[in-house]
């Protein structure tokens, strides 16, 4: 069932357009930035576009921070929103329930393709903006200073060596800490995908299912940035979402690193049980 | 083959199936009549497992449903209400992933099984056009296909001659018959009445959720014990039977007699001339408009007659 859900993935052009979307949206930013050489100063703008005119490599985690708030987050409900949801409205649902195709099977099926979309969707990011990065800006060596500020600081190593004691960052470095952020990212959009992915057994309208988790995550989103509602944001889906710029401090502050995966991971448990719950002892009447 | 005790099935307030007690035997070519929202689909659903019963009990194949329903659908061919499919992928692409669903039919085997699938339903040449292009008949056909690719002991059909032409509905039917032939069980679900009449061995009529007539369908049929004949000379005739005429609607008379033959030359002797004579039967269609109401499509306004508050 897994190959078969892996297949008809693969062969629906949306997971394509969709990637492809995802990928372009940095290209055309690293080339704005190229020609112009405007950037936001430290601190403003997408986290560490700044620091991409020295160092190319760098451009991977810039093109995650761009795609990172609407794009991956619209991409993946829209995919787990249409997972049971899109079955159930193609008439396709009963069908493969009575082949037989058990239910929960059927839904680690469903899942595991989630995973292989999200994954695949944020791996091809950080390569298509690695190869953009490398094409179009600098490789100078980079340095990473950690000022305390809303986002770290990185800066060109003569800069580093003459202002303030940063540590060089070498290509190996950049990589490990990119790699950690496309974990750290991955797992947000799972987060995404667990709450698009149980209103989708819930509705039998794709699009009702995707736009539910969006709605959750504005909401989260409008909690987060509201000081009465501090309480409750530590625990709000979405409050951890950057928290991935501290790999690129040094050191790297694992704090929030560590409760935003464990945020996630929660999230993704309890509402795929409720999903699994749900979906298991469910009229299928579409 | 399939028998259900007591079946149930309850929607909030509304009953959509009550207490029906199905019994389809091996071999039969079982004809599932209702009105629209009789309540047929809920059954065919709760016997593939899709819709829990409230209460009752259903088994299929011996086994018990849905608790045991994954040991028994792999033997069981099912079409839904409408046939579906990938819009996007070809007739052929869509029984492949069909086939690789769930527990899988053996690989080697698939293209083959798909081709002769397709050749049963007559779709044997189709092209690879994306299946959101297929004509209702089509798309008909190809649900068929996918109910047939593992050699099904149980056909589960509801409505399978929607959206075909009259040469197409005599073609399935031939199938469902050749395929009845073969050894497998077919529960066909329809709110047609000459679709159940021409192919069936018995029926089953739902009306509001309750199972009200399950019959051979030849038993139905017997002779009622009246004759039917049609005369020109219809007062002489009445004149002659005097006492035993039941009904007379013109130059149609109904008379109370067993054997159709003895009346007949009764009549002839005294030279009354007979158009038409034969044992009146009941008709399929008198027997289903006697059993049920109007179907829940129908709203009239104002209460119904005959209905208590």
């Amino acid at each position: 069932m897994i190959r078969v859900e892996l297949v008809k993935l693969v062969r629906r052009p949306r997971s394509w357009v969709s990637i492809v979307l995802l990928c372009g949206l940095p290209v055309v930013a690293a080339v704005f930035v190229a020609v112009t050489h405007l950037t936001p100063p430290p601190g403003q703008g997408p986290t560490l576009l700044s620091a991409v005119l020295s160092n190319g490599s760098l451009y991977p985690a810039a093109a995650l921070a761009i795609v990172l708030p609407i794009f991956l987050p619209v991409a993946v409900a829209v995919v787990a929103g249409d997972s049971i949801a899109g079955e159930a409205g193609a008439g396709m649902l009963r069908y493969l329930l009575a082949r037989p195709v058990g239910r929960t099977r059927l839904l680690v099926a469903k899942l595991i393709a989630l995973v292989v979309y999200t994954v695949t969707a944020v791996v091809a990011v950080a390569l298509s903006a690695y190869v953009t990065g490398r094409l179009l800006f600098g490789s100078e060596p980079v340095a990473v200073t950690n000022s305390g500020g809303a986002t770290p600081t990185i800066i060109a190593a003569h800069a580093a060596a003459t202002t303030l004691s940063g540590t060089a960052l070498t290509p190996a470095d950049i990589l490990a800490r990119t790699l950690g952020s496309i974990a750290f990212i991955a797992a947000s959009m799972l987060g995404v995908g667990a709450i698009a992915l149980f209103l989708s057994t819930i509705t039998d309208s794709s699009l009702g299912a995707a736009l539910g988790a969006l709605a959750a995550l504005v909401t989260s989103q409008v909690l987060v940035t509201l000081n009465a509602a501090a309480s409750v944001s530590p625990y709000l889906p979405t409050r951890y979402w950057l928290a991935w710029v501290d790999f690129f401090r040094e050191p790297i502050l694992w704090r929030n690193i560590e409760r935003g995966f464990a945020v996630q991971g929660v999230y993704v448990v309890v509402l795929l049980g409720a999903a699994w719950a749900n979906f298991a002892t469910k009229d299928i009447t579409s | 083959m399939i028998v259900t005790r007591a079946l149930t099935k309850r929607y909030g307030r509304v009953l959509a199936v009550d207490r029906v007690d199905l019994d389809v035997r091996e071999g039969d070519r079982y004809g599932f009549l209702g009105p629209n929202g009789s309540g047929k689909t809920t059954v065919v659903r709760m016997l593939l497992g899709l819709v829990y019963a409230t209460s009752g009990e259903i088994e299929v194949m011996g086994r018990p449903v849905p608790s045991r329903v994954s040991e028994v659908l792999p033997q069981v061919g099912a079409l839904v209400e409408s046939p579906s499919g990938y819009g996007h992928l070809s007739g052929r692409a869509n029984l492949a992933l069909i086939d690789a669903a769930g527990r899988a039919g053996p690989r080697r085997t698939r293209r083959r099984r798909i081709a002769e699938a397709l050749d049963r339903v007559g779709l044997g040449g189709v092209d690879n056009r994306a299946v959101k292009k297929y004509s209702l008949g089509m798309r008909q056909r190809l649900g068929l296909a996918a109910a047939l690719l593992r050699a099904p002991r149980l056909l589960v059909l509801d409505e399978p001659t929607n959206g075909l032409d009259p040469q197409g509905i005599r073609e399935i039917r031939d199938l469902l018959a050749e395929l009845n032939a073969g050894g497998t069980t077919v529960f066909l679900s329809s709110h047609q009445l000459s679709e159940v009449e021409q192919l069936c061995s018995r029926v089953g009529i739902v009306n509001r959720g309750r199972l009200v007539v399950q019959q051979d369908l030849d038993e139905l049929r017997t002779p009622t014990g009246r004759v039917v004949l049609r005369t020109q000379d219809a007062d002489r005739a009445a004149a002659l039977l005097d006492g035993r005429v039941e009904r007379r609607d013109g130059d149609r008379l109904v008379v109370a007699a067993a054997d159709p033959a003895e009346v007949n030359a009764g009549l002839v002797a005294a030279g009354v001339r007979v158009l038409e004579i034969g044992p009146e039967r009941r008709s399929l269609e008198e027997l289903m408009l006697s059993v049920t109401g109007s179907g829940s499509d129908r709203i009239a306004s104002g209460p119904e007659p005959g209905e208590a508050g």
